[in-house]
Order: structure tokens, then C-alpha cells, then sequence
């Protein structure tokens, strides 16, 4: 196993790569700039991972490079056994809430329709069995009586819902979430979160980056920790421990007082990320206020 | 104007009348489709930078007795692959890398055809247009280039609005968006040539952006705005020809200024995003109720001491 955890123990049951997510020791560099090394990992079928870490440690980047639009310098990733870049349209994206264009002219059903593009291929149309599943999604996410709105006019946990919708409308193997809990609605979230279950239990793959620890630790199986390299990765009860989230995010971490918004009881009680001093306070504020950068 | 009927039907006993309104017609709504992508995705410099730099290939082809379609279009690739390249170092910032390029170029077209002998009317006729002097291969020409510039929009319709709204999405997809970018720019092209007649080249610019501005004022869906453009842009071309008629004034000039009207209509008195809808009427009734309460902010920020 070349897999890392916290504490250098394997998972479960050694996997079969023909059934994988594999991720061999990925480094991704944006011209000379290395973002983000030492990534390996394998996820099989039915497995939700976390992707956590500080603003700019490379959440995002570790999505886009298993999307293959990030520049992998060294490693491999496969999916099934074959290269993930000849598996794209067997995976799904949702992309982060402030980097869509919400001006555009397009509304909540020809987002969720774009969802079947992959499949429709070159010149065709999307036929009346694409418009029926659309609407189903739609459904789904409880976002059918918004098909005919601007998708600029929604709330942004409507927003966040079109886009959930376009990603189930692609039926892919693989989903990819960046971001998807921040600045949303309760009701979104429950509907977020029954999503990520639904696919589980449907055997796909589910890639949840985030800085919301408190969703991170109800909605995953496992945590893929990084700043800017590979910090650990591994099952929740290894990874979501103040030590390692410590060593994530580059300080100590203090337990908050239970947040039981989600209602699910069977995992670790939730924590928060401490940077003490009015200087790291500061600095954070800003951080979040930017976009991530990559 | 008083008689409406006679005002348009009275330029139309003449031939040169005739051919010059089937190619503004030609012109603004090929224009306005084309647009609508140089709006969205914020190309109006790219437009103008294009225009220009095409230019000397407009020149060459044109002394050399070969189509200027030909001459615009290689001029065209190779302009938008020139300012890719110039760009690609990063001491040069991309719009001073199309600064660069579109001047350079437009120059290189001033010095070519200042060796013509009729240099002033030629200069002239491309700067400016000449609609009045369009002949039935020009129109022929502008036909075929605006038919293939609307095939290739409605065949590549979801491509071209995937790669427009959501680059990431259109990557992941595996939609070959390099190429796709350069086709945008090569139809933009195309559509620089068939307004070269009616507008010229200085103005192309504007109908490439005003009739598409105006109609995402007045739709929030892809294909009303598209329809919307063209026919903003063609009725421009229609309403312009007949007012310079009339007036004996410049079309090309006419024709923009009618476009920059209906823009100017549009934005005060659209009845979504219009100025008064939105400042004057909606700013007298109270703020809506703020959205449901965020409950999962970002854990940063929950950060103890904090609050």
C-alpha cells in the first residue's frame, strides 16, 4: 500500500484498482509553482472523501487535476483502472459558487441541462429523455418550480442546488464538490447532504472539498488532508483528530461546543480550526474574503 | 416623414438602394448573433483589436485581386494566434500584447495601401463603408460567410454556451476549448468582413457589441437574446440606410447611431433591467427581507473571540 495515513495503517480491504479512484503521488505545479505534492490515495466505489485544508493549500487544485485541468506535473491518476483523463465524462464538477458568471443569460434548467451535454456528444440536441431527466433532478434538489428563473435571481443555496442538479443530471461515477456548504441555507444543506448519502448508496464516488469541518465530518467516510502537500489520508477516526487537523491547518485546533445541525449522531463531535492572536485572526479574515487561488 | 409607406418605398426604385438594403440586412443580424458571444464573454476589445488587424489583410487580398474574405480570414488566425503567443510571456499583459499586435497590424494596412493609386477613396470606402456601392458579388459574399457564421452557431450552440459560461465545466468535459475560442474568434472574423461594406472597419466594433448589450437588457435566455441582437442589429442597418437616404448623410455612421439609440432606449426603459424599472420604480419600495440565515459559515470565522 502506498496509501498514507495518520497513523500508517492500511484501509479495510486492500482495493481493486479496477474499481478505483487511484490517485499515485500527484504533484501539480502552475508554471514553476508547486501547489501541491505527495498526493496518493485510493477511493473505491461508495466512498465519500473530505478534502480539507487551509484556504489556498490546494482543495481545489487535487478536483481540478483529477478533472485533468490542472497542470499534473508528476504521478498518475486512473479511474476503473484506465487514465482518468479518458474518463471525464464519467465525472461530475461542481465548481466553487464565486467562480460562476451569475449575469449570464441562462436559467435553472439549461444549467441542469448542460448536465447531459457529455452524453449528447457533438451536434446533437438533447432529446426529450434528457428534458425528462432533468426535471427529475430538478426534483430532486427541490428546484423544479425555479426551472424557468435567471439563475442570477436565486437565493445561493439555490444557486448551489442548480449546480448539484446539473452534476446528478450527468449520472457520473465520480462527483466533485468545491465548496458546495459556503454561505447556504440550512434547507440546502440537508438537501446537499442527502445527496452525497444517495450517492453513496448508489456506489459512486464523492469528492467533497471544503473548510467546513462540521459537514466534512458527517458527510465522509474519509479525510484527504492538505496544504499544499498530502498532510494525511485515511477513515474519519484516524484523520479527524486534533492533532492532524493541527498539522493541516498549521496551528492548534480547539474543540467547539456540539453543533448538531445535521442531526447525525454516529460520528466524531465536530471542531474548529483556532488560530489565537488578533494577528492570525486578521490574516484568516482576509484570506477568506479572497478567492482561492487556485 | 410623412408618408411612412413612401418614405421607405420611394429609395427602393433604385438599384443601388435595393442591394444595400439586403446588405445591412445581412450585416446586423449576423452581427447581432455573432455578438452576443463578444458580449458575454467580454470581448469588445478583442472585437475592435480584430478589426483592425485584419485590415491588412483586407489590403493585400484586395491588391492583389483576391477575396478579402481569404485575406481577413488568415489575417484574422493569425492575429488572435500572435497576441495568444505574445502573451504567453508574462512580462507582457495580455491587452498590451493586443495594443501591440491590432495597432501594428492596422498600420501595416495604412502604409500598404497608401501605395495604391486611388489611395484616399480606397482608405476611405474601408474605414468608413460604403453600402451605397455594394454589388450584387458583395452581397453574394456577405451571404455565404453569414450563412456559414449561423450554421456554425446553432450546430455548435451547447459547445459554444458551455465554453462561454463555465470554462472549468467545458474542460472537464473534454470540449477542445482552445480550438473552440479560435473558432469564436474566426467567425468574429468572418462577421468583421460582412459588415465591412455597410459600417467599415472602424465601426464594426459597435455593431458587434451595441444590439447584443441592448438585447441582454431586455431577455435572461441564450436563444431570445441571440434572436433579439440580430434583429436590433438588422433593424439598425434597415432604419440607418433609410435615415442617411434621406438625409444624405453617412449609412455607416447613421446606421451606428441608430444602434447606440436603441441601446439607449433599452437601457432607461427596459422593463426588467431597464434604469427606470430598476432605480426609479423598484428604488421607491422597500428592501426585500433578507435571505434564510446562513447557519454554516466557513469555520474560520466561528473562530471563538471573534464574535
Amino acid at each position: 500500500m502506498t496509501m498514507t495515513t495518520t497513523n500508517g495503517s492500511p484501509l479495510a480491504a486492500p482495493p481493486d484498482h479496477e474499481d478505483c479512484l487511484v490517485i499515485r503521488d500527484l504533484t501539480v505545479a502552475y508554471q514553476r509553482r508547486v501547489v501541491l505534492q505527495h498526493v496518493s490515495a485510493d477511493i473505491r466505489r461508495g466512498q465519500v472523501i473530505g478534502v480539507i485544508g487551509p484556504n489556498g493549500g490546494g482543495k481545489s487544485t487535487l478536483l481540478k487535476a483529477i478533472l485533468g485541468i490542472a497542470p499534473v506535473v508528476s504521478g498518475a491518476i486512473t479511474l476503473f483502472g484506465r487514465p482518468a483523463s479518458a474518463m471525464r465524462a464519467r465525472m461530475a464538477y461542481v465548481p466553487q459558487r464565486e467562480v460562476v458568471d451569475w449575469d449570464f443569460p441562462v436559467t435553472v434548467f439549461d444549467v441542469a441541462m448542460m448536465g447531459r451535454y457529455p452524453a449528447a456528444g457533438w451536434l446533437r440536441r438533447p432529446g426529450p429523455r434528457d428534458r425528462d431527466e432533468v426535471a427529475r433532478v430538478l426534483g430532486r434538489v427541490g428546484m423544479l418550480e425555479h426551472r424557468n428563473t435567471q439563475i442570477g435571481q436565486l437565493s445561493g443555496g439555490q444557486q448551489q442546488r442548480a449546480f448539484v442538479a446539473r452534476a446528478l443530471a450527468q449520472e457520473a461515477d465520480v462527483l466533485l464538490l468545491d465548496e458546495p456548504m459556503t454561505g447556504i441555507d440550512a434547507g440546502t444543506q440537508d438537501v446537499i447532504l442527502d445527496v452525497i448519502e444517495e450517492q453513496r448508496r448508489l456506489g459512486r464516488i464523492v469528492l467533497l472539498a471544503t473548510h467546513d469541518l462540521v459537514s466534512a465530518s458527517c458527510a465522509c467516510d474519509c479525510l484527504c488532508c492538505v496544504n499544499e502537500r498530502m498532510v494525511s489520508y485515511g477513515p474519519l477516526d484516524e484523520t479527524y483528530t486534533p492533532e492532524n487537523l493541527a498539522k493541516t491547518y498549521g496551528g492548534p485546533v480547539i474543540m467547539l461546543g456540539r453543533t448538531d445541525m445535521v442531526g447525525r449522531t454516529d460520528r466524531p463531535e465536530p471542531m474548529h480550526t483556532h488560530h489565537p492572536g488578533d494577528h492570525a485572526h486578521h490574516h484568516h479574515e482576509h484570506e477568506n474574503l479572497g478567492r482561492e487561488h487556485d | 416623414m410623412s408618408d411612412p409607406v413612401g418614405w421607405f418605398s420611394d429609395p427602393l426604385q433604385y438599384e443601388f438602394m435595393r442591394r444595400a438594403l439586403i446588405e445591412v440586412v445581412l450585416m446586423g443580424a449576423v452581427t447581432g448573433a455573432v455578438g452576443v458571444y463578444v458580449v458575454l464573454r467580454g470581448l469588445s476589445f478583442i472585437g475592435d483589436a480584430l478589426s483592425h488587424a485584419i485590415f491588412p489583410g483586407i489590403v493585400l487580398a484586395f491588391m492583389l485581386g483576391h477575396s478579402i474574405f481569404l485575406g481577413a480570414l488568415i489575417f484574422g488566425v493569425l492575429t488572435s494566434g500572435g497576441i495568444a503567443v505574445i502573451a504567453a510571456n508574462r512580462r507582457v499583459k495580455e491587452d498590451s500584447a493586443i495594443g501591440v499586435v491590432f495597432a501594428g497590424t492596422f498600420a501595416l494596412g495604412i502604409v500598404l495601401i497608401s501605395s495604391t493609386d486611388n489611395f484616399t477613396r480606397d482608405l476611405a470606402s474601408f474605414l468608413f463603408g460604403n453600402v451605397l456601392g455594394v454589388t450584387t458579388t458583395d452581397i453574394g459574399l456577405s451571404a455565404i460567410a453569414g450563412a456559414v457564421v449561423i450554421a456554425l452557431i446553432l450546430a455548435l450552440y451547447k459547445e459554444l454556451l458551455i465554453t462561454s459560461f463555465d470554462r472549468v465545466a467545458a474542460q472537464a468535459m473534454g470540449l477542445p476549448v482552445f480550438w473552440l475560442d479560435l473558432l469564436l474568434l474566426v467567425m468574429i472574423s468572418l462577421t468583421i468582413v460582412v459588415s465591412l461594406r455597410a459600417v467599415g472597419n472602424i465601426l464594426v466594433v459597435a455593431m458587434l457589441v451595441t444590439p447584443a448589450a441592448s438585447a441582454r437588457l431586455l431577455t435572461d435566455r441564450m436563444p431570445s437574446m441571440i434572436a433579439l441582437s440580430s434583429l436590433i442589429g438588422a433593424a439598425s442597418g434597415v432604419l440607418g440606410l433609410f435615415i442617411s437616404y434621406h438625409h444624405d448623410i453617412a449609412a455607416g455612421g447613421t446606421i451606428v447611431l441608430v444602434a447606440t439609440s436603441i441601446f439607449g432606449f433599452v437601457w432607461l426603459f427596459a422593463p426588467e433591467h431597464g434604469f427606470v424599472a430598476t432605480r426609479v420604480l423598484r428604488g421607491r419600495l422597500t428592501p426585500a427581507a433578507p435571505e434564510a440565515t446562513i447557519i454554516f459559515e466557513s469555520p474560520e470565522i466561528q473562530t471563538p473571540g471573534r464574535h
